[in-house]
């Protein structure tokens, strides 16, 4: 669904992106982790163009993306970020409708409809009139994860969904992201939830000096760590 | 009343000396109530308040297409930029550069004796330099609220595939709205008290009013006095009224 080729990205003289390579397929759900600074966000912002790459190729649905049509390929790509970004001057269900609504996808009603029925799905029913603020970080965030999905999207891109959060509000944006991913959404995350990363992903993804160094199902990631920057890294956060 | 005034100015004339209550009403009188001069002083304030709301609203308007300019030129990618917008906004910045960098008065002095040196429109030459003056001014005002908006909003709005534009008039501009509106109100005020300059172009308002009525009774003290309580009643009630306006802001802004 995505191929990424060769991607790079600098910022300055500092070169984050070595040259990705990557496949994302039709239902992966793909963790990514590595050290701080490693570039793992930057990926995945260049993924949907919100960084720009300098180098390499990045193809969605056989297309590449460029600037030309990037409106067009952001609406099948979904992204949630660290900090919710919620719009605060509009309620939760016109947060959810403004972009279906104005981009001609639905008429308002059936936006309506539709952002109730995924605002029951997470039993947020209650809180469609109310503004973000009187929302708590969890709520928020699977708010945000909604907006992103009354889009329809083929892929979710999650930027440390969890990592503005009060541990006691990461669990229930953890089950939301599960629920998407045995449902069959594609999803890409970076986040540092290990047990998450166990759990639900079929790759883990860990990025180092700017290039890919392990691509490997769940088990065999932690299970027998052969890269000495992987074993040093895991050694730390597990 | 009257009798009294033509009695004591007879008095006057005759070179009698007129004790401090006597002289007080003949100045008092002459500067506001002889011949109804009250009503120039009104229609002064009338003008005053028509060449403010017309510069305000040059202003505004002129103050917005320029921070749209300016802030679309300053988010544009680097290696993407566009030439139009880049010398657009090279316009903009000469004209607040040079707006803010040179005097009201010169300003208005050149708009009037050079760009229209022909016309005899005064009133509305200094409405429309006290615009252009102000647009510059509310260009800043519009670009710093455009800027405070988290940048995560922009991105949020963009990565849902809205465009630049739609995300701008959606989700930036609405919440950029709170901060820029009590700083324009202020602005309101400052030009309320700059229109008076535009009496040195022969602008009608509320100074030239006293002034006319100084040129014809050699008195100044109670015109000007006059013409400075009017500005301060009424910078007191704007201030009063946009004190209030920001309460409500702020309220709302707690739900």
């Amino acid at each position: 669904m995505i191929d990424v080729k060769g991607l790079k990205k600098n910022y300055g003289g500092l070169q984050v992106l070595k040259g990705v390579d990557l496949t994302i397929n039709k239902g992966d759900c793909v963790v990514l982790v590595g050290p701080s600074g490693c570039g793992k966000s930057t990926f995945l912002r260049c993924l949907n163009r919100l960084e720009e790459p300098d180098g390499g190729h990045i193809i969605f649905n056989g297309k590449e993306v460029t600037d030309h049509d990037i409106d067009h390929v952001r609406q099948k790509m979904g992204m949630v970020f660290q900090h919710f970004n919620l719009f605060p001057h509009l309620t939760v269900k016109k947060n959810i409708t403004l972009a279906p609504v104005r981009l001609g996808l639905m008429k308002q009603p059936e936006a309506d409809a539709k952002a109730m029925e995924l605002l029951e799905r997470i039993g947020l029913a209650d809180k469609a009139d109310t503004y973000p603020n009187m929302l708590s970080g969890g709520q928020k965030q699977r708010i945000a994860i909604v907006r992103a999905l009354a889009m329809n999207p083929d892929v979710l891109l999650f930027d440390e969904p969890t990592s503005a959060l009060d541990p006691e509000m990461v669990g229930e944006v953890l089950e939301l992201m599960k629920e998407l991913a045995r449902g069959g959404m594609t999803m890409v995350c970076v986040t540092h939830e290990m047990g998450f990363a166990r759990e639900v992903a079929n790759r883990i993804i860990f990025i180092d000096e700017g290039v890919v160094k392990v691509d490997k199902p769940p088990k065999e990631f932690f299970a027998n760590p052969e890269n000495e920057r992987l074993k040093a890294f895991l050694s730390k956060v597990l | 009343m009257e009798a009294q005034f033509e009695a004591l100015s007879e008095l006057a004339k005759s070179g009698e000396k007129l004790n401090f209550g006597q002289d007080f009403f003949v100045k008092f009188y002459q500067a506001f109530l002889y011949s109804d001069r009250w009503q120039q002083y009104i229609k002064g304030v009338g003008t005053t308040l028509l060449v403010t709301a017309i510069a305000l609203v040059l202003g505004v308007l002129l103050g917005a297409i320029v921070a749209m300019i300016r802030v679309g030129h300053a988010q544009q990618k680097p290696h993407h930029r566009n030439p139009i917008l880049g010398v657009l906004n090279a316009v903009c910045k000469v004209y607040v550069t040079v707006i803010r960098g040179t005097p009201m008065m010169v300003q208005l002095l050149i708009m009037s004796m050079v760009i229209f040196a022909s016309s005899r429109n005064f009133t509305m030459v200094g409405a429309l330099a006290l615009g252009i003056n102000s647009g510059a001014y509310v260009s800043e005002i519009i670009r710093g609220g455009l800027m405070a908006v988290d940048p995560g909003q922009m991105e949020a709005g963009r990565s849902l595939g809205l465009n630049y534009m739609t995300t701008m008039f959606e989700i930036i501009i609405p919440q950029a709205i709170r901060s820029i509106l009590p700083s324009l109100g202020n602005e309101f005020i400052m030009l309320l008290k700059d229109s008076s300059l535009i009496t040195v172009i022969g602008g009608k308002e509320l100074l030239y009013a006293a002034q006319g009525i100084m040129n014809r009774t050699y008195e100044a003290m109670f015109p000007l006095l006059g013409v400075a309580a009017v500005y301060l009643v009424l910078v007191m009630l704007f201030s009063a009224l946009l004190a209030k306006f920001e309460r409500r802001l702020a309220q709302s802004d707690r739900r």
